[in-house]
């Protein structure tokens, strides 16, 4: 399989498009490494579906906007498959509300998780990368909302936005060492963070889908996936994965 | 070994240049080292002489002599 022998690291795995990449890339032969930072029995699934698949992974606990947390991940690798090839960050949260009301706390915790995470994730991770002397993939989960911007999601695109901008930069100063940096832009995908829009919400939204049906988070990870085993010559690039939606 | 032929070899390793091409004046703009290279050079020292070098130290060092009077003034 194309990524047989290759190990990597999937941010936020337990759910939604995290998990969906984590078993797509364990089916294209990756050793997995989970990471979840509070439900533990939903990566244990993940773990489980992986090895069900026939491949292999392992679990670990750490909240991504902690530097030492993000450590223990690259540990985790290290310790099971010895190298680390492939970092996609997903992890990511919401704390929608309009700016007017916006507390500064709602601010600072998307922040924290969404942009100073994949600081954190990359930072560990570089080391061992460059060591490896063997080049590597990285691959960072933005948002629509990042390149559009998104009433009530200013935290949110900000911090999108924010990690977009790192992509292009992370593409520039890696490439010399193989290391390809790309994002990915999901628009409505149906997870547990689009569930609890409004189906008043739901339905706008729909109306400005070319492809007139919602993302399911598979549709992110084929093209993870992609862009993880294939796609050589591609980096700095920010791709929609979003049935074309006009915002 | 003395510091200065663990600091050659590493820099040889690292930098893809042969050992007799090192001597003390050799710059790095010599061999044509980008600051990626110069990175990835400091990480392999402090992992084989267990130190940290800052940012500042770093800036200083433009040559191989300047890598061995460096270490030398640590160890």
């Amino acid at each position: 399989m194309e990524l047989s022998g290759k190990c990597a690291i999937v941010t936020g795995a337990s759910r939604g498009i995290g998990r969906a990449c984590a078993i797509s890339l364990a089916k294209a032969g990756a050793s997995v490494v989970i990471n979840y930072s509070q439900n533990k029995e939903a990566a244990e699934e993940v773990l489980k579906t992986i090895e069900e698949c026939g491949g292999s992974a392992a679990i670990v606990k750490a909240n991504v906007s902690q530097y030492t947390e993000c450590e223990e991940i690259v540990k985790c690798a290290i310790d099971h498959f010895k190298r680390i090839d492939i970092l996609i960050n997903n992890a990511g949260i919401t704390r929608d509300n309009l700016l007017a009301r916006m507390k500064a706390e709602e601010w600072q915790e998307v922040i924290d998780v969404n942009l100073n995470g994949v600081y954190n994730c990359c930072k560990a991770v570089i080391r061992p990368l460059l060591k490896q002397k063997s080049g590597g993939r990285i691959i960072n989960i933005a948002s629509v909302a990042g390149i559009h911007g998104n009433s009530g999601q200013a935290n949110y695109a900000a911090a999108k936005g924010g990690v977009i901008a790192f992509t292009r930069t992370m593409a520039k100063e890696l490439g010399s060492r193989d290391i390809t940096v790309n994002a990915v832009a999901p628009g409505f995908i149906e997870t547990e963070m689009t569930d609890n829009l409004s189906d008043a919400v739901k339905e706008k939204i729909m109306d400005q889908v070319a492809l007139k049906r919602f993302g399911k988070p598979e549709d992110v990870a084929e093209v993870v996936t992609f862009l993880a085993s294939s796609a050589s010559y591609v980096t700095g690039q920010v791709i929609a994965v979003d049935g074309n939606l006009s915002m | 070994m003395s510091v200065e032929s663990k600091v050659k070899g590493i820099i040889s390793e690292q930098l893809e240049v042969s050992v007799d091409k090192l001597s003390p004046e050799t710059t790095f703009e010599d061999i044509d080292a980008d600051s990626l290279d110069i990175v990835e050079l400091v990480m392999a020292l402090e992992e084989e002489f267990d130190m940290e070098i800052s940012d500042q130290e770093i800036e200083n060092i433009k040559s191989v002599g300047d890598v061995i009077k460096y270490i030398e003034s640590k160890v």
